[in-house]
């Protein structure tokens, strides 16, 4: 599906060991920078995207045509001013906009993978796009950030590479996937995997295409991005160009309209077989099993400040899971700044234009990166 | 700056960790850090003060001192700083309690109530008193528990609290309240400064 642009990418030749056993190598990672690196190279900021987020932060992302997911925050003179900072932002492995995924050829038997790709973690995806700092030659980065499993990989990176951050926000995320999550991303595998075009995941080689049952997962998740008192102000029981209720199953409301709408758009950007496998990789998160039950050791060895944003509206990733994370740092003494914002906008609020956010945001980076 | 704030200011050593419970918009947590080194955090149940923190460059909790004190372990912080805040909260007590499991020191201070201005109008008037210190209605005020220099001296006392230092505050005097004049300052200061441990 992004055959016709010429994506950035890295070919990662340092053998990459996974979490599940398998070993990859010579894997491209694909990404896009904005903004300069300054001479001292003190001012990169890694940003990881969400779910179907890709490395199209900011401008007009080439694929879709549309604005990069996060422009409400990056940019010239946004939160994250690309004037000032130099933005990098990678695919993750498993995803379909240049990394390597499960739309990738393998070279053993000269397929498309599908679901024979392996299953990689959010661990994966993070020591993955480590490869970046040696890239661009970089010893620190002075901040890293994300919303939702972008946050989950910033949590991530600091408990791997606990000296190459100077600052990290994790926003709207959580330091464990729980039972209700992993409920909602497997509703979403499930519809993908029940649609006859699947093939068991071998739809590429095939050239089928599973859009109906992606779209139908892309509808029940964006649901759960949303906020029930956002869905009925937007909404409402308002009728889709229509005065009287039509007494079939078209879409009479609006809200019909709206989620097929989300659906049907989606499908054109995005891959099933990645949506399986980073829905899983979000389910297996869990940072404090990983730590023997204590989140604090995960960040005992990080002298990284840490910003931790949650949203009132927020029933995905509520502010209590995000409070946890400011616990077990304080718990270590570590210097970690909380914030919980107003917003009737759901777990989708910080990709929105939501000011209090975005001022904290601004204010956050910009006074940390005077203390350089 | 106000007076209270310098007051604190001196009673904090150089170069320690210091928390801020009931930070407000920063104003003294932004004073420590410039002018005495000292590794600050605050908490703050305001949404609207913690933005204001932000923008000064200060670590700052948004949370409710009642319940968010639990997090932070045993003696993590040198000072905890509780500036009249301590009758506001449904359990003063267990707010003292959690000020000194959290830090080796805390330094408390509370708008006096037995000042003679506050008797006074409560005598005249026969209404609830509203002064400089004590600014609003008694329908709207964030004060659930007033008490006096007295009896704060008196609660620490009974609990084999600590008074390492008791001010009194008056027209931007300090002095030191002790035994002797515990009675007469009661009745001169407007707010009593203490720095107490466990």
């Amino acid at each position: 599906m992004n055959n016709t642009i010429n994506l950035k990418k890295i070919i990662i030749d340092k053998a990459l060991k996974l979490d599940c056993g398998k070993i990859i190598n010579n894997f491209p990672v694909a990404y896009e920078t904005y903004g300069t690196l300054s001479n001292k190279k003190d001012n990169a900021i890694l940003i990881f995207h969400a779910l179907t987020g890709d490395q199209f932060v900011s401008g007009i992302n080439p694929i879709t045509k549309k604005d990069g997911w996060w422009s409400y925050a990056v940019g010239p003179g946004k939160a994250i001013n690309t004037d000032k900072y130099f933005v990098i932002c990678a695919n993750v492995i498993g995803g379909c906009m240049g990394s390597y995924g499960p739309a990738d050829i393998d070279s053993n038997t000269n397929k498309i993978f599908g679901t024979n790709f392996p299953v990689i973690t959010i661990n994966d995806m993070v020591n993955a796009q480590y490869n970046l700092l040696d890239f661009f030659k970089i010893d620190q980065l002075f901040c890293v950030t994300g919303g939702s499993m972008g946050g989950m990989q910033v949590l991530q990176f600091v408990s791997n590479f606990p000296d190459k951050a100077k600052i990290a926000i994790p926003i709207a995320c959580t330091a464990s996937h729980s039972a209700q999550n992993i409920a909602f991303n497997e509703l979403g595998r499930q519809s993908i995997m029940a649609d006859v075009n699947w093939v068991n995941g071998n739809y590429l080689n095939e050239k089928l295409n599973p859009d109906k049952g992606l779209s139908v997962a892309r509808m029940a998740a964006h649901i759960t991005y949303l906020s029930k008192n956002g869905l009925q102000e937007k909404f409402g029981r308002k009728l889709q160009e229509r005065d009287n209720l039509k007494f079939g199953f078209d879409a009479d409301f609006q809200i019909e309209s709206y989620l097929r709408h989300q659906g049907a758009v989606f499908v054109d950007r995005f891959d099933a077989n990645s949506y399986l496998y980073i829905t899983r990789a979000m389910d297996y998160f869990d940072l404090i099993k990983q730590n023997d039950g204590n989140l604090s050791k995960a960040f005992e060895k990080s002298k990284t400040k840490f910003f931790v944003i949650s949203f009132t509206s927020d029933w995905l990733y509520p502010t209590s899971e995000n409070k946890d994370i400011v616990i077990a740092l304080n718990a270590i003494g570590a210097d970690v700044g909380f914030v919980e914002i107003e917003s009737d906008k759901g777990h989708d609020s910080f990709l929105l234009n939501v000011p209090e956010f975005l001022e904290s945001l601004k204010n956050y980076i910009n006074t940390s990166y005077l203390k350089n | 700056m106000k007076q209270e704030f310098k007051v604190i200011t001196n009673l904090v050593e150089k170069n320690t960790r210091v928390l801020d419970v009931g930070c407000g918009d920063g104003t003294l947590m932004e004073f420590l850090k410039n002018n005495k080194k000292i590794d600050i955090r605050g908490i703050e149940i305001s949404k609207n003060n913690v933005q204001k923190c932000i923008k000064k460059g200060l670590t700052v909790i948004e949370g409710d001192a009642e319940k968010d004190l639990t997090q932070f372990p045993d003696r993590s912080f040198d000072f905890v700083i509780l500036s009249q805040t301590l009758q506001a909260f449904l359990n003063p007590k267990i707010v003292i309690d959690e000020l000194l499991r959290v830090g080796k020191k805390a330094i408390v201070t509370i708008p006096n109530f037995g000042f003679w201005k506050v008797r006074l109008h409560l005598l005249i008037k026969g209404t609830m008193p509203i002064t400089k210190d004590l600014p609003d209605e008694w329908y709207n005020t964030p004060n659930l528990h007033m008490c006096t220099i007295k009896d704060f001296f008196n609660f620490c006392n009974n609990r084999k609290i600590k008074l390492d230092k008791s001010l009194a505050l008056h027209n931007k005097k300090t002095s030191l309240i002790t035994n002797i004049n515990l009675t007469i300052k009661n009745l001169s200061a407007e707010l009593g400064i203490f720095l107490i441990e466990k």
